[in-house]
């Protein structure tokens, strides 16, 4: 049709893909039973499912005891929820007075009220939220939870237990170690031979020693070396403890990120006069962090689960104080035990997989689509 | 401030005097004498590892020079840091492989440094990205990520962002070498309507075609030294050292 001299180039026009090899039905015969061995393996693997899953349903919900005292859980092998049912005020707050458990409760949906628009990206005023969160929320949630000023009366922390321990410890240690493994990445990585060697130093030192130490440590050690009269409050020092510790990796983790981000980005950024800090600030670090998510919130995950080595030293976190509810000669069932495990083992599973979700949504966020 | 009796008269924008530097024993530049006037374009070329990255990246101390003096307006470099921030808020870079900030959206690529370092408010900064990068014609590009936007794109909202900082001399390096064929024209375009507009800019570059059209001088550098220099007509008929000669006949001979 067209002349010889001009051709009108012509694109084919697309066609969809054979719809076989598309959707769920697709995804099924390419993963699932593309050969005789894969169609075999995913047989077997479903009955496996069917085998473990009906067998803790069974053991968990429908054999379980829902209703009634120690009496009823005293035959067979099934879940005893009256048992949690009983003990679950001390799982949440411990030891702590029974009448000021309100401030454990104020001070938990203060700081959840506070999280929820911080975390939602939508939100405006995040400004203002992040000065309340970490600037006035933890002086509120330090003198709720531990009173002796503004007529209310003081709560000491060796009544503090359960969840709340669990989440005072991991978060404190979460937010404290954060910044503190940044500083120590930026230090193993400066040009002063000074503040190199004193991060390099730190770091080792506290990575090369386990965590129980460090709690022995802080516990039993510290107060010999404090001069006379001057004590630390126990939980202040295992506090102190585990954010360090959890700095060192956290100092690490960061410095992989450091490490990846390209000179060109510190060079633009020197070509167009900022300094060090802003440098770091605005660009450099907004991209490492922004790499090492799925690193930092592994070491977040791992010192959640951590915090329940303070038992050693004589703190009740949450696996703490429903270890210490089996000694109840009132509950002692053989599913007693069974059932505190289950269920330390639920709530915490809940909280890493939340924190894991979460990181998992910013990180998708944050990802704006370059590889440079 | 006494930075007069150093600039010679004052109107050079860059005075590179004896310049030495060297990569651990290794001598990259070798007694570098350049006066650059203001509003002056010059164009660096020659081999790879000759050293003319080197020498412009030496003018804004992304590297340091060990001997010789190097002034830029009328300002000298040391290890001063205030000095060099201040010499770097008068220089702008673009580089080989654009270097924006990927985490920024174009707008806030261009408006970073003069809110940060120049402490102009965000609205001021923003209508003076918009105004560059209409003059790089991505107006409406302003509110994406550098990762969305070609190659060619990129380097003009490179440019864009270096004027931002409105400095009194621009240096590129090799800005168009990582550029596809096809973008190589848009980028080259922005540069001819800068030094038309007559920024006083060094470029290193293998565009030949750029340098005969803008500069005002072309620089030969090989070995680490400025081999020839001279205004781009006679730079390209008639090079007056053998090893110029080579060179152009291998990039221009084919």
């Amino acid at each position: 049709m067209n002349t010889e001299s001009q051709q009108v180039w012509q694109p084919i026009p697309e066609k969809p893909p054979p719809s076989l090899s598309i959707g769920p039905v697709g995804w099924a015969r390419k993963n699932l039973f593309s050969t005789p061995l894969d169609i075999a393996l995913t047989v077997l693997g479903l009955y496996m499912i069917y085998v473990v899953a009906s067998a803790i349903l069974d053991w968990a919900v429908f054999n379980a005891v829902w209703r009634g005292t120690a009496d009823d859980c005293r035959e067979g092998s099934r879940a005893c929820w009256p048992f949690i049912q009983a003990k679950w005020g001390q799982l949440i707050y411990g030891r702590y007075p029974l009448e000021e458990r309100w401030r454990v409760d104020a001070t938990m949906i203060i700081g959840v009220l506070a999280m929820i628009p911080m975390l939602i990206p939508a939100v405006p005023f995040k400004k203002v939220n992040a000065i309340f969160l970490f600037v006035v929320y933890p002086v509120i949630a330090f003198f709720l939870l531990l009173g002796g000023r503004f007529s209310l009366p003081l709560v000491e922390t060796p009544l503090w237990g359960g969840l709340l321990v669990t989440l005072v410890t991991s978060i404190v240690g979460i937010v404290g170690s954060l910044p503190l493994g940044i500083l120590l990445a930026l230090g193993r990585r400066s040009d002063m031979p000074v503040v190199r060697m004193l991060s390099i130093g730190f770091i080792e030192f506290w990575r090369g020693i386990p965590l129980i130490t460090v709690l022995f440590m802080a516990s039993v050690m510290l107060p010999l070396f404090l001069p006379e009269g001057v004590t630390l409050d126990k939980l202040l020092r295992c506090l102190v403890g585990i954010a360090l510790f959890s700095a060192a990796y956290l100092a690490e983790v960061v410095r992989g990120g450091l490490q990846a981000i390209p000179r060109g980005q510190y060079e633009a950024a020197n070509a167009l006069g900022l300094g060090y800090w802003r440098t770091m600030l605005l660009i450099i670090l907004p991209q490492a962090l922004r790499l090492v998510i799925p690193g930092i919130v592994n070491s977040f995950i791992a010192l959640l689960k951590d915090t329940t080595l303070v038992l050693i030293v004589g703190l009740f976190d949450l696996l703490g104080i429903i270890q210490l509810s089996f000694t109840d000669p009132n509950w002692s069932t053989p599913n007693t035990a069974n059932t505190g495990y289950f269920t330390a083992a639920v709530m915490f599973w809940c909280l890493c997989f939340s924190i894991s979700r979460y990181s998992q949504f910013m990180e998708r966020r944050l990802q704006t689509g370059h590889k440079r | 401030m006494n930075t007069i009796p150093q600039t010679n008269g004052g109107n050079y924008a860059i005075e590179i005097t004896n310049m030495n530097k060297w990569f651990g024993s290794f001598h990259v530049l070798r007694d570098i004498n350049l006066q650059v006037q203001q509003g002056e374009r010059i164009v660096i070329c020659g081999p790879s590892g000759s050293g003319k990255s080197t020498l412009i990246r030496c003018i804004n101390r992304l590297e340091e020079h060990q001997e010789g003096s190097i002034i830029v307006d009328g300002i000298e470099l040391s290890n001063d840091l205030k000095k060099i921030d201040e010499i770097r808020r008068e220089v702008g870079m673009c580089f080989q492989h654009f270097n924006l900030f990927p985490h920024l959206t174009i707008l806030e690529n261009c408006t970073l440094a003069p809110i940060w370092v120049r402490r102009m408010s965000k609205t001021e900064a923003n209508e003076i990205a918009m105004s560059y990068l209409e003059r790089v014609k991505i107006p409406d590009q302003a509110l994406k990520y550098p990762g969305q936007l070609s190659g060619g794109q990129q380097q003009r909202v490179a440019i864009a962002r270096a004027l931002c900082m409105n400095p009194a001399v621009m240096l590129f390096d090799e800005p168009t070498s990582a550029l596809d064929p096809e973008m190589i024209k848009e980028v080259l375009d922005v540069m001819v309507d800068l030094a038309e507009g007559g920024m006083t800019m060094i470029c290193v570059t293998h565009e030949m075609g750029f340098a005969r059209r803008v500069a005002n001088r072309v620089i030969f550098m090989d070995e680490g030294q400025i081999v020839e220099q001279n205004e781009p007509e006679a730079f390209f008929t008639s090079p007056r050292n053998d090893r110029t000669k080579l060179f152009l006949s291998q990039i221009l001979g084919h």
